[in-house]
């Protein structure tokens, strides 16, 4: 893998081997030093032209458990047109001395024409791009998945016979688009559910099944909950008349928690807008994965570092 | 020219008995004994001879499986490695006497890695060192306690250890690497 | 004294093979084996001749934007596409909203002489949507203004539009929508289906653009004005146009080569330099806007000739501008994507690329194509070749081609317009020779009474 753009270039076997590396990753949180020296002299610069303070130290706690140097490079409010900037920051951190870059953008696709533009030769890791793709947090999604239903055991499986359903905007979601394409090349079945105003035109082409009805979804018993955060502006587009209907017809509140079985894992990228697509209740509840995402997204982040960065590919 | 088989099973069931009746007679016994093995075969041979020390001391002796991948000096002149897993016993190795095993000692490099990892970790109070094979050509002042076989090698030949648990057969050979 | 041009064996769009003779700017003889002497003797063995090629729809970007094209070279990209008129979209800055901006674009045409510029007169005042804008000055001014659009906007407000096309009918003249309902259509990045979908970028949908056609027609019937639907994209506005027609509706309609050839498919990569606008899109739309244009439904082609500077395309989609040039790659397109496929034959991109686009914009010269005593405009063109084309082969200032490094049909090899070559052996010929021909040729024809308004 030269970069990681999106999860649906991602074969079965490469998707596995990145959780199956971050398995190991996870194993060094435990230690007494809770460092590796496997990228030692890399620079890994985040390039961020979106505020995402979490996803932005989650990269950062990466690098530094590997070792490598990072520089942050905050590009939002940039004065420069969007256009020059990006062209721009790429060859100055090309002449800073980059060994990789992490971008967060507001423009779907901009990590790939960073990518292919040859203003920069490193890997690029799209750390989230406009509504496009989120592909770390669909990898930590997957892994953290997979280690509640195998725990130890986890390496080297897939995700085959997992039914996950997703809720929530997808239309406007990477982290939906990013799942919907790893967790089927792993096995998984995905279920979406919004209203037809929140998902995309064509969604009947995608590998999903779609559903209006939560409680329907809900009584077919999945395996996984993941619900998505509803921007409330949203609301002044017209895409649902207020955030109390939705709250009523698409939230998961404490009534449809207690449709759940008990062992059915309930996921959020986060941050979470309580009281609206959650209720306090099931974000705290021991179904929740929520704290278990925000650390796993370290180990996926350090295998997809130490991925793109060692070897001889890595420069 | 043709792999020559330096080893039969029998030849490393033998070397393997050597090495754990040594490894007693140096630690004065089965006490406070740790074996942790290297990824992929070094993990075979680890559970061998801790099955071995329990066997002939009658103390089960606890053994692990320690990656060094992540600690390699050469991973930008390699293909990317996919680490193994890392297993601690449950006692962990703070002031224990730890054996680190591994199938070939070459250039001593895994081990210099090995050493580091092991520092990560805890740490124990003297870390030995036992290898099936040791082929020569150190690149650093590393020195095995343990030795089964010392095979003198040219560096263009190649040493195969294959082990019943991974390969489902179970020799040594050593023959000339293709170009 | 403009030069004579003599033209051995070629062939004619309907196959057949002539000489041409070229005297005083205009075509004095045709027919085999023509007895004259001339200035210049051109072997047309092999050559398809079509008359002169006449663009609907070109930003010449003059003036306001020289950096991406002026009206110059716009003009030599013209010439070595084939083309002998186009006319220059009002999007300029100032906006071509009074008599002074289009007099102004299209006296520099006439000065450098590759081809005949007819300015396009804006609807609104500033393309703002907002009041008329100088409607009659502009038709009444020396450049005798006829086609009318916003072009780059859609003029949406339905009460503005019926006000504009009754207005224009005043003057003789015809709007040429750009048909996008705004609203459908805000933030739009590329056609909306389900690789917009997953691309996450915001869908153009192709309602957007049926949804004013169908008003439009009905606005043009009831008021009994013309109207000319510019670069239609999908399958939808092909049947909207179609039943118009049937019903009567006075409507013409133009579609540009990129979307004969180029599907949505493109822009996976987010390689800006495949968004345009309307957008590419499917391959089904892609097959009825061939359709179309084989059937009448679609009168004309127009290249929709878009230049923008290297940093307006070097850079994430979303920021990029929507755009594509076209005057060079225009009739290898063409070629490929309807003459090669069986779909039209050379009489007929004659028809849709040189007489209908001047009939819609009332440009005299092209009523007959080659014939004797009409203005010795035409092009000669090797259909036979293929080559890579490569920014080597643009003459505009701007290279945000769609085409480059890709193979396609054909080369023109000369191009005559009013009578002189502005293209000899498949290159430009100076400025300054150009210039200086156009001026003789305004010369012995002013003194000779034949004025052009």
């Amino acid at each position: 893998m030269r970069h990681l753009l999106s999860t649906r270039d991602l074969s079965r076997g490469e998707g596995i081997t990145i959780l199956d590396v971050a398995e190991g990753m996870a194993e060094v949180a435990d230690r007494e030093v809770r460092k590796l020296p496997a990228l030692r002299g890399k620079t890994v610069v985040n390039l961020f032209f979106e505020d995402s303070t979490r996803t932005r130290i989650s990269f950062e706690a990466a690098a530094k458990r590997l070792s490598a140097d990072v520089i942050n490079f905050s590009a939002k409010g940039s004065s420069v047109s969007k256009g020059e900037s990006l062209k721009d920051t790429a060859q100055t951190l090309a002449a800073i001395g980059a060994d990789a870059v992490v971008i967060r953008h507001g423009a779907s696709g901009a990590p790939r024409v960073l990518a292919d533009s040859g203003w920069i030769d490193a890997p690029v890791i799209n750390a989230g791009d406009g509504t496009h793709e989120h592909p770390t947090q669909a990898l930590l999604d997957a892994f953290t998945i997979r280690r509640r239903l195998h725990g130890n055991t986890a390496r080297g499986r897939d995700l085959e016979g997992v039914s996950v359903t997703i809720v929530g905007d997808i239309l406007h979601s990477r982290v939906a688009r990013s799942n919907a394409w790893l967790l089927t090349t792993l096995g998984a079945s995905v279920t979406f559910v919004a209203p037809a105003t929140l998902l995309p035109i064509g969604i009947e082409n995608w590998p999903v099944t779609v559903l209006y009805d939560l409680e329907a979804a809900l009584g077919a018993h999945p395996d996984v909950v993941m619900m998505l955060r509803i921007q409330g502006e949203r609301m002044h587009a017209a895409y649902f008349p207020n955030a109390r209907e939705y709250s009523r017809i698409w939230g998961l509140d404490d009534a449809r928690l207690a449709l759940l079985a008990a062992d059915t894992m309930v996921m959020h990228p986060g941050p979470m807008n309580r009281g609206l697509e959650i209720s306090a209740g099931a974000a705290d509840s021991p179904r929740s994965t929520v704290l278990e995402q925000v650390a796993n997204g370290v180990s996926i982040r350090m295998a997809v570092l130490y991925l793109m960065l060692s070897g001889e590919g890595g420069k | 020219m043709p792999a020559r088989t330096v080893l039969q099973q029998a030849d490393i069931t033998r070397a393997l008995t050597r090495i754990s009746h040594e490894i007693l007679e140096s630690n004065r016994g089965p006490d406070n004994l740790v074996v942790l093995g290297i990824p992929t075969r070094g993990v075979v041979l680890a559970s061998r001879i801790s099955e071995m020390l329990a066997g002939i001391s009658g103390t089960p002796v606890p053994t692990g499986a320690l990656d060094v991948t992540m600690f390699r000096d050469d991973l930008g002149r390699n293909p990317t490695r996919v680490p193994s897993p890392t297993q601690m016993p449950a006692g962990g190795i703070d002031g224990k006497t730890v054996v680190l095993v591994d199938d070939v000692l070459y250039s001593g490099r895994t081990i210099r890695a090995a050493l580091d990892a092991i520092g990560s970790i805890g740490r124990p109070a003297i870390v030995r060192l036992a290898t099936l094979i040791d082929r020569g050509h150190r690149e650093l002042p590393i020195r095995p306690d343990f030795v089964g076989k010392n095979l003198p090698s040219a560096q263009n030949e190649r040493i195969n250890v294959h082990l019943l648990e991974i390969d489902g057969d179970e020799f040594v050979t050593i023959e000339e690497a293709s170009a | 004294m403009s030069e004579t041009i003599l033209v051995r064996a070629v062939t004619l769009p309907d196959g057949t093979s002539t000489d041409i003779l070229v005297r005083d700017g205009r075509i004095a003889e045709l027919g085999r084996a023509i007895f004259a002497s001339a200035d210049r003797l051109i072997d047309g063995a092999g050559l398809m001749v079509l008359p002169g090629l006449v663009d609907l729809h070109t930003h010449l970007r003059e003036p306001g934007f020289e950096q991406s094209e002026t009206v110059l070279s716009g003009s030599r990209a013209a010439a070595i596409g084939g083309f002998t008129a186009v006319h220059a979209m009002a999007n300029t800055s100032p906006v071509a909203d009074t008599a002074g901006v289009v007099e102004q674009v299209m006296s520099l045409g006439d000065r450098h002489g590759y081809v005949t510029v007819r300015p396009i007169g804006a609807v609104t005042r500033g393309l703002e949507g907002q009041q008329l804008s100088e409607i009659g000055a502009m038709a009444n001014s020396r450049a005798r203004v006829r086609v009318f659009s916003d072009d780059g906007t859609c003029v949406s407000d339905p009460l503005l539009m019926r006000r504009a096309l009754e207005y224009v009918k005043t003057f003789g003249g015809v709007i040429a929508q750009h048909s996008q309902e705004p609203r459908l259509t805000e933030g739009a990045q590329m056609n909306e289906g389900t690789l917009s979908g997953e691309l996450g970028l915001a869908g153009w949908p192709a309602v957007a653009e049926e949804a004013i056609i169908a008003r439009d027609v009905l606005l043009a019937e009831h008021v009994g004005a013309r109207l000319h639907v510019c670069h239609l994209s999908t399958a939808g506005s092909v049947d909207v146009v179609r039943w118009a027609k049937a019903r009567g509706i006075n409507v013409t309609a133009e579609v540009t080569p990129h979307h004969l050839l180029l599907t949505e498919q493109l822009a996976a990569n987010y390689d800006s330099r495949y968004k345009v606008n309307p957008p590419l899109r499917r391959d089904e739309d892609v097959r009825a806007v061939r359709e179309g244009l084989a059937d009448g439904t679609i009168d004309i082609i127009a290249t929709d000739h878009a230049p923008h500077p290297v940093e307006a395309k070097e850079c994430e989609w979303a920021a990029a501008a929507f755009g594509m040039v076209g005057l060079e790659s225009a009739l290898s397109v063409v070629q490929a994507s309807v003459v090669d496929t069986g779909m039209l034959d050379w009489a007929d991109v004659a028809r849709v690329f040189s007489k209908a686009p001047a009939a819609i914009a009332q440009l005299d010269g092209y009523e007959n194509g080659i014939a004797v005593g009409a203005p010795a405009s035409f092009t000669l063109y090797d259909p036979s070749v293929s080559r890579v084309f490569e920014a080597a082969q643009l003459r505009g200032k701007s290279a945000n081609s769609p085409y480059l490094s890709t193979v396609l049909p054909g080369r023109v090899m000369t191009t005559v317009h009013r009578g002189y070559p502005t293209v000899l052996d498949g290159e430009l010929v100076d400025s300054e020779t150009v210039a200086a021909s156009a001026r003789s040729h305004d010369h012995t024809h002013n003194r000779s009474g034949a004025s052009h308004g």
